[in-house]
């Protein structure tokens, strides 16, 4: 019997010892009318041999396509140690630390990882991850109802220059328990929140603004500036950041004179695998002074019976298991083996490594970008800084010109006609680290074929 | 287990160390001149700067200091703890399957789709759902999933006043927790002294506001809620709702199922019963189902299927949508590991699941009984766990749940769940899984009794446990007084 380990000498001398016939006899609490007699809708089962060869055939319709998607997930290099060590048993097959002193390796792991979020978010307090990008932006916005002493509006500005999923992961999460969101729009010229609308809301009861850094079209908001204008109206500031770019760019803790409240973001760009989507996980970092408004499961530093260092669970108070209804989240498994490859994947990058591969991200994409303006067709959107994204603008329905390229195994960008029609045909492209000069000529070509092909 | 504690990785760090095999080609500086200088960093973060060998060296020395299933018996209860299989893992990350982005188009991914729409088509099979979402990222995220789309069932029919959850005692702190996030009111009703739902408590709790009751089953306790059709006629006449908890899904597995119980929509932890790893926290995957009654609320997206090909169906099709609970697809990668173990299992391995999973959990329970453990309902069956309570052993020999949980891991064993439920005082919630052999029952068994009898003659032997893992007990008070949520270098005023 795959993976049960009985034999039926086994069976036998235990319902023995139990005093039951059969092992049917073991369900005869349950209502013999609530019985079923096995479960014929699921196929006859594999072996593994079978099953290896099925999902190799699946993968293999998959494809590998030559991408340039962004838009929230991001395709780097990831160090070969990261998933090796990732799914040693030990780490893979171990559950929440509940038990301290059978768990010190996972808890001292995510001890590192708390030292170096916060360090490269330039906050002070990190919890332990989150699920992903989306609902890390969702618990922040409900942290930032608790942490808020003063504001009753449950009212918070999320611009438009948000990701547009992230904005309906809140929506989705915050919304029930009556949170309310403004869209802020963006200026069309800079592709960025726009001050005029924002100034509008000057002198309301608001209990935060929310700010993307990068933003979502890839341009660089001027988060000095907004950070400033949101402390000053009361409101707490939310930042929403790639971890990659913290690398080169001012982290939330420095924004403005005060820095940002509350960090999230999507940890996915630390070592972890595209994988249509998930697991990734999300990372929340804060002040000292809101610790206790966090969400999810924190380590502290301590000592055991001997005086020795320790790691441990700690403030457990704001949680489910304890508080149940009072809890600050219902939150209770996270995304601890991605935390783990995030954690050794920025010790194998380091300080210098991180900063390089944010500088070839750069790079690549302002070299693509330069390209793809020079075709007949195509028009870069905004003006004004970036980091690895921009949206290019098209002649033609995009649609129709990503088809093409698809046909040529180049994945040419996320289309943005749903989500922001006022833009006419647009695209957002990503060029990672990941791309060579050949890759970047492979598709700028292709793009030209495509649009002076019709 | 390794006992030898492990340095911070920081106290490995040298300026100008590293890994540079893993630093892109070129130097691309001259990028950062685009930056202006407001926007730029100042001061690098504080990462590691280490040699790639010093990393691999600390990180293999830190998952040494781990118990885990691969190392260890983990009878935690209500977490099922089974043996996850190495298959899944190593054709979860096929190379297509890692590379492929979430917004790649369905032409892109007919493999990994037909995957998910096959899953959500077993799941529907062996919980007795019509339809499933395989969005949420772990069980509390399925469990807002199911409470939110009880809230958008009754809002749809104009039926407002209807924000109350009902939840037993014995329940998991996320169900309450859950309730709230969701905007409701929750009511605990007790249960009764045999660990069934008190319907009498139940029939006075629900009414015109009821939203809907979250149910286990089996419970908390161990054991199978027997007036569950009772409860299902309760709550469905008072025009409620049906949560079913799925966390013990593992001990009716091909069985009996949650639809047929009459339930309205449930939350499978596929981290659990379908064998994808609990990864030191997660990631978990808490896939849905729901009746017909509630499809159309499901979170999105889910997979459809036209003729051969298959694709992404989201809000466009799906406008009463309860909505995205993730930036993309949920925890894609967990998915396909989750269908792996249902392919290899069948549907003859399928419900051998939950046979020798209450195999196990009812010999593990006769033979504590008979060596001098208190049950905390002795008169019932185990499902697939069961609870011992040490409030004699507290009373008589000032020994408490706590004392035999940490002299457990001196014998190699990791604990059950402690403290929990708590309504039962001084217990432990043990959970054997099928996976594991007589022979690892009978060796728990043994330590276990030798615990017992420690406990009668050198109870201080307890007190002071565990002697054997790389730290001794832990002050928690300290942890929670004197934060140290970050390393800081020794000596240092920061």
């Amino acid at each position: 019997m795959p993976f049960i380990p009985h034999t039926a000498a086994d069976v036998q001398h235990m319902l023995q010892t139990i005093g039951a016939e059969s092992i049917d006899a073991l369900f005869d609490e349950i209502p013999e009318s609530l019985r079923i007699q096995g479960l014929e809708g699921i196929p006859a089962g594999l072996s593994e041999m079978e099953i290896g060869r099925l999902m190799s055939e699946r993968a293999r319709l998959d494809g590998r396509p030559l991408s340039f998607l962004g838009a929230g997930a991001y395709e780097h290099h990831i160090p070969s140690a990261v998933w090796a060590i990732t799914t040693r048993g030990e780490f893979y097959s171990a559950y929440t630390p509940y038990q301290a002193e059978a768990s010190q390796g996972t808890l001292q792991l995510i001890h590192e990882y708390q030292t170096m979020i916060t360090s490269l978010t330039g906050m002070e307090v990190s919890n332990a991850s989150l699920y992903d990008g989306g609902s890390a932006v969702a618990e922040a916005a409900l942290m930032a109802v608790r942490a808020h002493r003063k504001s009753r509006s449950l009212r918070l500005l999320i611009p438009s220059t948000v990701n547009p999923n992230y904005r309906r992961v809140v929506q989705s999460t915050a919304g029930n328990q009556g949170v309310q969101f403004e869209t802020v729009p963006y200026l069309p010229q800079s592709g960025c929140i726009d001050p005029i609308a924002l100034e509008s809301y000057a002198g309301q009861d608001l209990t935060a603004l929310v700010i993307q850094q990068p933003n979502f079209f890839g341009q660089l908001e001027d988060v000095d500036r907004l950070t400033d204008w949101a402390h000053a109206q009361g409101m707490l500031v939310v930042a929403v950041v790639n971890p990659t770019s913290l690398a080169v760019l001012k982290p939330p803790g420095e924004w403005g004179s005060r820095g940002a409240d509350i960090c999230v973001g999507e940890g996915q760009p630390l070592g972890v695998p595209l994988s249509s989507g998930g697991p990734y996980f999300g990372f929340m970092t804060t002040r000292m002074e809101y610790v206790r408004s966090m969400p999810g499961r924190i380590v502290g530093r301590t000592v055991d019976l001997e005086g020795r260092p320790g790691y441990t669970l700690t403030l457990q108070a704001r949680e489910q298991h304890i508080r149940r209804g009072k809890a600050t989240s219902n939150i209770c498994t996270n995304q601890g083996l991605l935390m783990t490859a995030a954690t050794i994947y920025m010790t194998l990058v380091g300080p210098q490594g991180l900063a390089r591969v944010a500088q070839s991200c750069m790079a690549r994409t302002a070299t693509l970008v330069t390209a793809l303006g020079e075709i007949k067709g195509v028009r870069v959107a905004f003006a004004g800084s970036r980091f690895h994204e921009a949206v290019v603008l098209l002649d033609r329905p995009a649609a129709a010109v990503l088809r093409q390229l698809e046909a040529q195994g180049i994945l040419g960008g996320v289309d943005l006609a749903a989500d922001y029609p006022e833009l006419g045909p647009a695209v957002l492209v990503c060029a990672t680290e990941t791309k060579t000069p050949d890759d970047l000529d492979r598709y700028v070509s292709a793009l030209r074929r495509a649009l002076e092909a019709a | 287990m390794n006992q030898t504690l492990e340095k911070s990785i920081f106290e490995y760090s040298q300026p100008g160390r590293g890994a540079f095999a893993q630093h892109p080609p070129g130097d691309d500086a001259a990028a950062l001149e685009a930056l202006p200088p407001a926007l730029r960093r100042r001061t690098p973060p504080r990462l590691p700067e280490v040699s790639e060998l010093d990393a691999v060296r600390h990180f293999t020395r830190l998952s040494q200091l781990n118990f885990s299933i691969d190392t260890n018996f983990y009878p935690l209860g209500s977490c099922t703890m089974k043996y996850n299989p190495k298959a899944c893992n190593q054709y979860a990350m096929l190379p297509e399957f890692l590379a492929r982005h979430p917004l790649a188009p369905d032409t892109q991914g007919q493999g990994f789709l037909a995957c998910m729409f096959e899953l959500q088509e077993m799941l529907k099979d062996v919980t007795g759902m019509k339809a499933v979402s395989l969005n949420p990222m772990a069980g509390a995220h399925g469990e807002f999933a199911g409470v939110a789309m009880i809230r958008a069932y009754h809002r749809a029919r104009g039926d407002l006043a209807r924000n109350e959850i009902i939840v037993p005692e014995a329940a998991h702190g996320t169900n309450p927790a859950t309730a709230t996030m969701c905007g409701c009111v929750v009511k605990e009703i007790p249960v009764d002294a045999q660990g069934d739902v008190d319907l009498e408590a139940l029939a006075k709790a629900v009414g015109p506001n009821t939203a809907g009751i979250m149910l286990t089953n089996p419970s908390t306790l161990g054991v199978f809620e027997r007036k569950i059709e009772a409860v299902a006629k309760l709550v469905h006449g008072a025009g409620g709702l049906l949560y079913y908890d799925g966390a013990n899904l593992n001990a009716i597995l091909g069985k009996v199922r949650p639809g047929d119980m009459g339930f309205d929509v449930i939350h499978m932890n596929l981290h659990k019963t379908f064998s994808t790893p609990h990864g030191g926290g997660g990631p978990g995957a808490g896939a849905v189902g729901v009746s017909a009654r509630l499809e159309p609320f499901l979170p999105v997206p889910v997979v459809g299927r036209e003729g051969a090909a298959y694709r992404w169906l989201s809000e466009a099709e799906r406008p009463q949508s309860i909505g995205r609970l993730s930036a993309f697809m949920g925890n894609a990668g967990v998915l396909l590991r989750a269908y792996v173990y249902m392919r290899m299992l069948g549907h003859e391995g399928m419900s051998r699941v939950g046979e020798f999973a209450t195999l196990n959990a009812n010999y593990l329970m006769v033979r504590l009984k008979e060596a001098g453990f208190d049950l905390a309902y002795p008169t019932r069956r185990a499902s697939h766990e069961f609870i011992i309570t040490l409030k004699r052993q507290a009373r008589e020999l000032n020994v408490t749940a706590m004392d035999v949980a940490k002299r457990l891991l001196d014998y190699g064993f990791h604990a059950p769940t402690t403290y929990f439920p708590l309504l039962v005082p001084e217990c432990l919630l043990i959970e054997p899984t099928e996976t594991e052999s007589r022979e690892t029952l009978d060796a728990f068994i043994e330590a276990m009794v030798a615990i017992l009898g420690e406990a009668q003659t050198d109870a201080a032997r307890l007190k002071g446990a565990p002697y054997t893992m790389p730290v001794r007990r832990l002050d928690d008070v300290r942890a929670a007084k004197q934060l140290e949520l970050t390393w800081k270098p020794v000596n240092s005023a920061v």
